[in-house]
């Protein structure tokens, strides 16, 4: 048992939910309790899908349970059989009915409808959304995907696009960006799959030259078994950032045999130069703190150190099933990476680190929030405002542009943030200031948090005390870097032996971190 | 546990001569869990520990259609495979999971254990688990619990649950005379029934539920009790079990709901007719101006309710008394014949009503009838504006202030919002 606040990830079978959403002409059955209905509304109000989600539950009650809920869910396949007349099915238990034991696909089997029924068994007390809609998709298309005729002439390279499903973080934005780069390079797009695929494109997913993996943790299970299956290689590079999607680029006109040449010059980029723009200068070493899942963290922290020039102090996901590729990554950032999806590890983990913003979800918003610390969005899970009504991808050169405007929004602005140094009594710019072009919110944070934060780091008897006037100095520097010059001060004085921390001590300790 | 289960059996008998259609299929509503959205703001040093799995706690997160962003009172332990295979004692690790939780929040003084449909399936005893903990962190912290599973309750069931667990704990007051509130109430509304029941020197009043567990009102023989909400069924049986006894009326929706629930009570503690026109006269006037306002939109207008959190027949009243609109169909997850004697009589002769679901037929019904006003839960809203149809999201009538005299055009502002929008758009 575990005690959970707030959840990165939902059950497995919302996982299967945002596959068949995606798709067309397939339907779910869900073996599952009345209340689990609650989950259409991640897709009608959170995505606002135009269109209820392709799902019936049998949504049996405690009455049911004494009874034949096993008649219960064959009913409830016949009649969205007939209702709904879908090319193939998946059928599957929630948590609950996975308790109860009644065998969905082998009930559903028995009823030899004259489409394919596809079994799901995804267990819900063991594993998570994300692996939930990769096993989905790999069951899916490991059922209807069929090798190709030998004798298909293909004037051009042809490859799918796999991975980006319903709810997904700007999914059907990078779909669209991922097609650009294609038709720039002269490949043809066999299917995109599970979006807006039907089951008879899965069908025909192997007759593609190539697979690009957009989303790992959608993807992989699937893009490795058509490799094993029918010799289909697959692309390991997510063109998130600049210098990923060159490097994608690169990739995939290898393995397409053409030139990346036309992709690679875009006229839309303007990352590199903006960053490279003077005004960009305060950017430079921003401690940022970096959390997600597995594919948008480890492309966040590259394209902060690398793309702004931005310091990533932590890094960090809860896709424990990529755990080791996050590692990595904080292996080559020179970090330790946090693998939890416990909000309340997260929280302690961020107070701790002190960044001056954070890259996360929007659990570590609440987070930055509530600590005084600017934020950007880069992962799921989903709110509403994560479905902006702009084209916003995250992957390509247009996605990296997506990537600066976001990212440096919440900052403040170089100049301001020197004034606000300098002239730090002025009564209309003080301590709560936030950045001028943010009207409210933003970044503030009272003494007492910042004080409080270290001291829960350190709680020793022995600890170094401040004095009056070393306490009003601190005051006097800008709350975004004020915390971590108080445990740098802290750290020098236990260093030094000294035991009251005056003026003179806190700039010892600046001239002696070097900041 | 509870008795909840027996209910819709009881209710799905045919009752000769009736207008209610009964279904049963796919059931398009929230389980009792949801409560806990508005609950852990009401009584402000409770915290609600669902006892379940991810998707409980995926439910809660999303229930108020995003997620919410203040440190919550409430948290999921959830149940993974060693609590299953039996790998772990579930009630060791229960316990430790709980002082973890009172030890980060120290603030609390009552905590319910809240079962969920894996719990009641795996038939852990959290009634048991309560008052061993009970006992361990008293008088510190009260630990109690309830059921808000979905096999067992629907939505709103869930705060009946909790509320009814909070019974047994009111001490008693024997045969001295008071008025007790029964359901949920915005604090502002409260302090409106509070101060209209004083001016007619009715009292002493208390509220269930209360703002602090501390405050927790006593019940017993000299009790009278009034409904503030229709889907309080085992609450009721609970009090009338210490004696108290039910006022009946109708609920305080509108003008006329509103006064003729006051009314009821100020019949029970015998005020004059003059001492009632007195301290309700100005507040009735000002919500009959308010209504006034929306009455254009919505009068004439048909409307046409999804169930989903037994509010519907007070709300179909209102709406058809007082507002002039058109009743196509009134759907209710459980009707409560007794409890809503008052406002079925209320209706208009003929009304369609419904009892449980099959959401498609539903559905179907609905695209046929045309109606210009849909109120429904929200995996229904958007699917039904795509087509066409205005509607109103129903779990906005849980998180508004919407009784009583001053909130009735707020109530009806509501339900005129959605149309006046659409006439208002030309995208």
């Amino acid at each position: 048992m575990k005690l959970t606040l707030w959840t990165y990830e939902g059950p497995t079978h919302i996982g299967a939910m945002r596959i068949a959403t995606a798709m067309r002409d397939l339907h779910y059955v869900l073996h599952a309790p009345q209340g689990d209905t609650y989950a259409d509304l991640l897709f009608t109000m959170i995505e606002r899908n135009e269109k209820r989600p392709p799902v019936t539950y049998t949504t049996f009650q405690a009455r049911d349970l004494g009874g034949d809920t096993a008649t219960l869910f064959q009913d409830s396949v016949r009649n969205a059989y007939e209702r709904f007349e879908p090319t193939a099915m998946i059928v599957g238990a929630s948590c609950t009915a996975e308790l109860i034991q009644d065998d969905p696909g082998g009930l559903a089997k028995g009823m030899k409808l004259p489409i394919p029924v596809i079994p799901l068994e995804l267990p819900s007390y063991q594993r998570k959304e994300n692996w939930g809609a990769s096993e989905t998709f790999y069951h899916l298309v490991r059922a209807l995907a069929k090798a190709p005729e030998s004798d298909i002439e293909k004037p051009r390279p042809t490859c799918n696009l796999l991975g980006a499903t319903a709810l997904g973080f700007r999914h059907r934005d990078d779909v669209r960006e991922l097609c650009d780069i294609m038709r720039t390079l002269g490949i043809d797009i066999n299917v995109i799959a599970p979006l807006d695929a039907t089951p008879a494109d899965l069908t025909r997913i192997p007759d593609a030259d190539f697979n690009v993996v957009m989303y790992p943790e959608i993807a992989d299970t699937t893009a490795s078994w058509l490799k094993r299956q029918f010799r289909m290689p697959y692309t390991t590079t997510i063109p998130i950032g600049v210098g990923a999607t060159t490097a994608f680029i690169k990739e995939v006109a290898g393995l397409a045999a053409v030139d990346p040449e036309p992709a690679l010059r875009d006229a839309r980029s303007r990352l590199p130069w903006f960053s490279r723009s003077v005004d960009s200068t305060y950017l430079t070493g921003k401690r940022v703190f970096v959390f997600g899942d597995a594919t948008h963290a480890i492309a966040a922290a590259r394209v902060a150190k690398h793309e702004l020039g931005f310091d990533v102090i932590g890094i960090g996901t809860y896709s424990r099933e990529f755990a080791r590729d996050v590692r990595d990554c904080a292996k080559e950032l020179g970090v330790d990476a946090l693998i939890s999806d416990d909000y309340l590890e997260v929280e302690a983990r961020v107070a701790e680190l002190q960044p001056e913003m954070v890259l996360g979800t929007q659990m570590e918003r609440h987070i930055a929030k509530r600590l005084g610390i600017a934020c950007a969005v880069i992962s799921a899970p989903m709110h509403v405002q994560d479905f902006p009504a702009a084209h916003a991808p995250q992957m390509g050169f247009a996605g990296a542009n997506v990537l600066f405007d976001t990212w440096v929004h919440p900052l403040m602005m170089g100049l301001e943030e020197h004034l606000l140094g300098m002239f730090r009594e002025d009564f209309e710019f003080g301590d709560s200031a936030t950045p001028s072009h943010l009207g409210h919110g933003g970044g503030t944070v009272s003494p007492a948090q910042s004080r409080a934060s270290s001291e829960a780091s350190a709680a020793d008897d022995d600890e170094p005390v401040w004095l009056d006037d070393a306490e009003q100095e601190l005051g006097k520097i800008p709350f975004f870097v004020r915390g971590k010059a108080r445990r740098n001060t802290e750290k020098y004085a236990r260093l030094q032996g000294v035991a009251k921390i005056t003026v003179d001590t806190l700039y010892d300790a600046k001239a002696h971190f070097g900041r | 546990m509870t008795t909840s289960v027996l209910q819709p059996l009881e209710s799905l008998r045919q009752q000769p001569g009736d207008n209610v259609l009964r279904e049963r299929g796919q059931r398009e509503v929230f389980c009792g869990l949801t409560g806990i959205v508005w609950m852990h703001r009401k009584i402000q040093d409770a915290f609600f520990l669902v006892v379940g799995s991810r998707t409980c706690a995926h439910l809660i997160q999303s229930a108020a259609g995003v997620m919410i962003f203040a440190e919550p009172r409430f948290a999921t332990a959830i149940i993974d495979d060693r609590d299953l295979a039996g790998l772990a004692d579930a009630n060791e690790e229960l316990d430790r999971e709980v002082e973890r939780l009172l030890s980060r929040r120290p603030d609390i003084k009552l905590l319910f254990l809240v079962g969920s449909c894996p719990s009641e399936v795996i038939k852990l005893d959290l009634s048991r688990a309560a008052e061993r903990l009970s006992s361990r962190f008293m008088p510190d912290v009260r630990v109690l619990n309830y059921s808000g599973s979905g096999i067992e309750t629907t939505f709103t069931q869930g705060e009946d649950a909790c509320l009814a667990a909070l019974v047994p704990e009111m001490t008693d007051t024997g045969e001295q005379e008071q008025l007790l509130v029964v359901g949920a109430l915005a604090d502002v509304v409260e302090d409106q029934m509070r101060q209209l029941f004083e001016l007619m020197g009715i009292g002493p009043v208390a509220f269930l539920p209360m703002r602090k567990s501390g405050e927790i009102p006593g019940v017993g023989i000299g009790t009278r009790y009034l409904l503030a909400q229709p889907f309080l069924t085992e609450t009721a049986a609970a009090l009338e079990a210490r004696g108290a006894l039910r006022i009946p009326a109708p609920f305080p929706f509108g003008e006329r709901g509103t006064t003729a629930w006051l009314q009821a009570a100020a019949k029970a503690w015998q005020v004059s007719d003059e001492t009632f026109e007195q301290a309700t006269r100005l507040p009735r006037e000002r919500a009959l101006k308010a209504l006034a306002h929306q009455r254009d939109v919505l009068s004439g207008k048909s409307v046409f309710f999804f169930p989903d959190s037994q509010l519907e027949v007070p709300l179909a009243r209102f709406l058809a008394d007082e507002m002039g609109m058109q009743l196509l169909e009134v759907g209710t997850p459980y009707l409560h014949r007794e409890h809503l004697s008052d406002e079925l009589n209320m209706l208009p002769t003929g009304t369609q009503l419904s009892e449980g679901q099959d959401v498609e037929k539903q559905l179907d019904r609905c695209m046929q009838a045309k109606p210009d006003l849909v109120v429904c839960g929200l995996g229904l809203a958007n699917p039904l504006e795509a087509e066409g149809v205005t509607t109103k999201w129903s779990i906005e009538l849980l998180f508004s202030p919407i009784h009583g005299y001053e909130q009735a055009g707020d109530c009806a502002e509501l339900f005129a919002r959605p149309l006046r929008r659409r006439n208002l758009l030309s995208v």
